[in-house]
């Protein structure tokens, strides 16, 4: 391939511009509105409206020196680079972001996942010539099961066990508003109480268009009201002082991470609920097959495992060793 | 099958010690014999197989992945069990598996040659937990945080046995433990269990408080005598059948035939084994090369010789005496051996002290000139009663050696720490170089072990498989026991017992030891 039109650190040097920096720049493409990928400070961000909506919403309205919303699938032309944003799964307004430079495609995936969610514009398949992938759930002991099969799952507990709370653990952009999507699908019609950190972000969930049904403040509730309740708090809360406010809580985790049981140990977390917003290993090795790519950069997790298997694929594939990102799903990353 | 996975992830996932004994408590109650008995074995570690191993389902499991793939999922996991049991590849379709009963027998029946597709037909049919629990069987290590004794709580919750007798029994009843259900089930008497041949559960001490203990007891009340460093044994002699027991019960007599063949008499006696000629011990080097061997060669045999120093007896004869006082049964044992005269037997002297500061002394300079790893102080009065009473027997150990030593590797973890990097490779300066000295794995909090692991992650300069190299900037203070000459290390040093004391964050590597400063403590041992 010739050189590419983006360098190792995303650099797209024609238009200079940078995807997902993790420091201020003068231009900046955001994939999405997590934090170890949108931060404040950049010049001009250019993104879906509903990322520029969140990052308004997390940051503030002016962090960003100005925003340039670009709607899914409609091509942006400057000078002879084309910038396409594509639905990438992960959470609401998460794109793809297609760089066209005199014939070469390259797709920086960011974060994604392809099962429908309907709290996220559906993944939609980019062929291309260099594809950018993340690889949070890079090993092959990643295969997680259908999300409703773990919502059963929490349902049973509740039901098994009514005199107490269960506080499900959840990243507050994305996880918390997928899992009450999930609760409302498989007919849990009873409020929902929220930690505090959820209430905005779930607001502008409803704002956008997602439905997330009877939503309430968990806190000043009175606790012998919660047994039975489901409540969803972010991650470091659950197992605080926070959670004693809550009767004999059931402490639970929405996460990817959750399938190894001795992580899920570590975390005190009593009922691990396997629900992700990444590919598994499979759906990776999918997306690397079906987009044809011939040359694969991998970053954001266990790089080495997929470029090592992209390898046997007989495809070029190398890691991104990119600075400021944790490699290994600490507490706060999104999973 | 299925219930008892479920039992096993409730076990492994609920934090409350309760709710395990309830769970437990509640399976045994509602589970036929033989299952029960079984899940028992395997919550007890009772249970393993001849062919069935993890090596085995390794094997099984390296047929279907790509080996690389395979190693870099077990380093992440950091459980053998639950990387083989997450990534099997083949999900086929879900059915029920046999009972505990059924899949027990079929590991133990099943011809090797047979066992890689059994197994793997198991794998596929399963749904992912009771995969895991299927794997967890197989491969003996459980790792799901429950102890033997919290299992024999759960039997004495739902019998209303008292779990003293059921611990009484336990070392002489067999999988899957019928005799023991109908005892607990009121259906019939309690066990007839051989005393002759069986375990007594150790009487085990406690660590000494010296402000809080010393200024309370008075000490003509108590005895000492020296802490000996070899492996804490039972010796049972039955007048013609001799057992030798380690301190959890597992019999090693096949190991030490020098004294299992040149012992007589007929008594329970407790002590400690140790290797050396003419009662004099040698190293804890020397005796770990000998528990290495499952059988004793002739040179071992020759070089290094077992004896048992004996310090307590629990049954003169047959006669059970465990509830005399500590001074009776210390009589009863000179006795016995004056009448019993034994040449791999001799008994640990009485350290005759005057008051706490003498015997303070004596420690320190036993620790001093002859290694000694600290003293026993044991109450007079006494009984000896098994696991680890309040209030009796206090080991008061030496103070240990420090050194200031730099982190070198880091190593990720197993079971709860997995994916932390928690097993410390460090060392100290050999002229412009370090070497490392020792590794140790445990001395420092949950807490710290995170602030590690972060500093492990930013500060990394080399990746090795599993291993890696960090900046050498990080300082432990490293306490041990004792240091010796090693061909084994680079630095030509080995530490016994090391443990991180204390992370030095403020102290520069350059301050770190030399080599030349740890020839003192080898001069010392």
């Amino acid at each position: 391939m010739a050189t590419p039109v983006l360098d190792r650190n995303l650099h797209i040097r024609a238009i200079d511009a940078y995807i997902d920096p993790s420091v201020p720049r003068e231009r900046a493409i955001i994939t999405h509105g997590h934090a170890d990928h949108a931060r404040s400070g950049h010049g001009a961000v250019l993104a879906t409206p509903d990322t520029i909506a969140i990052m308004k919403v997390r940051y503030g309205e002016d962090c960003a020196g100005k925003f340039e919303p670009l709607d899914f699938g409609v091509p942006l032309h400057i000078d002879d680079v084309t910038i396409t944003l594509f639905p990438a799964g992960h959470v609401l307004g998460s794109a793809q972001v297609l760089v066209e430079h005199r014939g070469q495609r390259v797709v920086v995936t960011g974060d994604y996942k392809r099962l429908p969610d309907r709290t996220s514009q559906p993944y939609e398949l980019v062929e291309c010539d260099l594809l950018v992938t993340e690889a949070t759930f890079g090993l092959p002991v990643f295969q997680h099961p259908h999300p409703n099969l773990e919502i059963a799952r929490l349902l049973r507990s509740v039901a098994d066990q009514p005199e107490r709370s269960h506080l499900v653990g959840s990243y507050a952009l994305g996880k918390a508003q997928r899992v009450i999507g999930l609760l409302r699908d498989a007919g849990w019609d009873a409020p929902i109480y929220l930690h505090g950190a959820m209430i905005r972000l779930c607001e502008l969930y409803e704002e956008l268009g997602v439905e997330l049904g009877d939503l309430r403040p968990a806190t000043g509730t009175v606790k012998a009201e919660m047994a039975g309740q489901i409540v969803i708090a972010p991650p470091s809360a659950i197992r605080d002082r926070w959670s004693r406010r809550f009767p004999d809580p059931v402490v639970c985790q929405a996460s990817g991470w959750m399938s190894v049981k001795q992580r899920a140990r570590q975390a005190l977390v009593e009922l691990p609920l396997v629900i992700s917003d990444h590919c598994d290993w499979g759906e990776l090795q999918q997306t690397v097959h079906e987009t044809k790519a011939k040359t694969v950069w991998v970053t954001h997790g266990r790089e080495d495992a997929l470029v090592y298997w992209c390898q046997t694929q007989g495809l070029q594939a190398e890691p991104l060793n990119i600075q400021g990102f944790e490699d290994d799903g600490g507490e706060g990353a999104d999973a | 099958m299925k219930r008892f996975a479920q039992l096993l992830e409730l076990l492994a996932l609920t934090p409350s010690r309760t709710r395990k004994l309830a769970a437990l408590t509640q399976y045994f109650r509602e589970t036929p014999d033989p299952d029960r008995g079984y899940a028992l074995a395997v919550l007890t570690g009772a249970l393993s197989f001849r062919n069935v191993k993890p090596a085995l389902l390794k094997d099984i499991v390296l047929r279907e992945v790509d080996p690389t793939l395979f190693a870099m999922s077990y380093d992440y996991v950091g459980d053998l069990g639950e990387t083989i049991a997450l990534i099997w590849p083949h999900h086929g379709e879900q059915s029920d598996l046999p009972s505990l009963t059924q899949l027990i027998e079929l590991f133990n029946t099943t011809s090797k040659a047979e066992l890689p597709k059994l197994i793997a037909a198991l794998l596929t049919q399963a749904g992912i937990n009771e995969r895991w629990a299927v794997v967890k069987l197989a491969t003996g290590a459980l790792r799901i945080g429950i102890s033997a004794r919290l299992a024999k709580t759960a039997l004495s919750d739902m019998s209303g046995v008292e779990l003293q007798a059921i611990e009484e029994v336990w070392h002489g009843l067999k999988v899957p433990y019928l005799d023991l259900f109908a005892w607990l089930d009121g259906r019939a008497g309690r066990p007839d269990v051989d005393q002759s041949a069986r375990f007594h559960p150790l009487m085990l001490s406690n660590p000494i408080d010296e402000e809080k203990d010393l200024g309370k007891f008075a000490p003509e009340d108590f005895s000492a005598e020296w802490k000996w460093d070899g492996i804490r044994v039972q010796l049972v002699l039955g007048g013609g059948t001799v057992s030798l027991f380690s301190r959890t019960g597992d019999d090693i007599a096949q190991s030490f035939p020098d004294i299992v063949e040149n012992v007589s008499g007929v008594a329970v006696l407790d002590g400690e084994l140790l290797v050396g000629r003419d009662f004099e011990a040698g190293s804890f080097n020397d005796l770990q090369q000998r528990l290495n061997k499952k059988v004793a060669s002739a040179k071992h045999l020759k070089e290094s010789p077992a004896f048992i120093r004996v310090y307590d007896m629990l049954f003169d004869g047959r006669d059970d005496i465990r509830t005399l006082e500590w001074t009776e049964r210390r009589k009863r044992l000179e006795a016995w051996l004056v009448k019993n005269p034994q040449t791999r037997l001799d008994i640990s002297p009485m350290l005759p002290f005057a008051d706490w500061d003498d015997l303070a002394a004596q420690r320190r300079q036993g620790a001093d000139e002859h290694g000694h790893e600290g003293v026993m102080i044991k109450l007079r009065t006494s009984p000896y009663v098994p696991g680890r009473p309040k209030g009796y027997w206090f080991k008061w150990k030496r103070d240990p050696n420090v050194v200031d030593a730099v982190l070198m590797y880091a190593q990720r973890g197993h079971g709860k720490r997995s994916s932390f990097y928690s097993d410390y490779t460090f060392g100290v300066w050999k002229g412009n170089e370090i070497v490392p000295i020792g590794k140790a794995y445990f001395g420092f909090t949950d807490e710290e072990l995170k602030l590690l692991d972060k500093w492990i992650r930013a500060n990394t300069t080399a990746a090795f498989g599993p291993v890696r190299e960090v900046k050498k900037e990080l300082v432990f203070e490293v306490a041990f026991d004792s240091a010796q000459e090693s061909t084994r290390h680079k630095s030509g040093v080995a530490l016994r017992f090391p443990r991180i004391s204390r992370i030095r964050w403020d102290k520069p590597a350059s301050e770190a030891a030399t080599l030349t400063d740890m020839a003192v403590f080898i001069g010392a041992t």
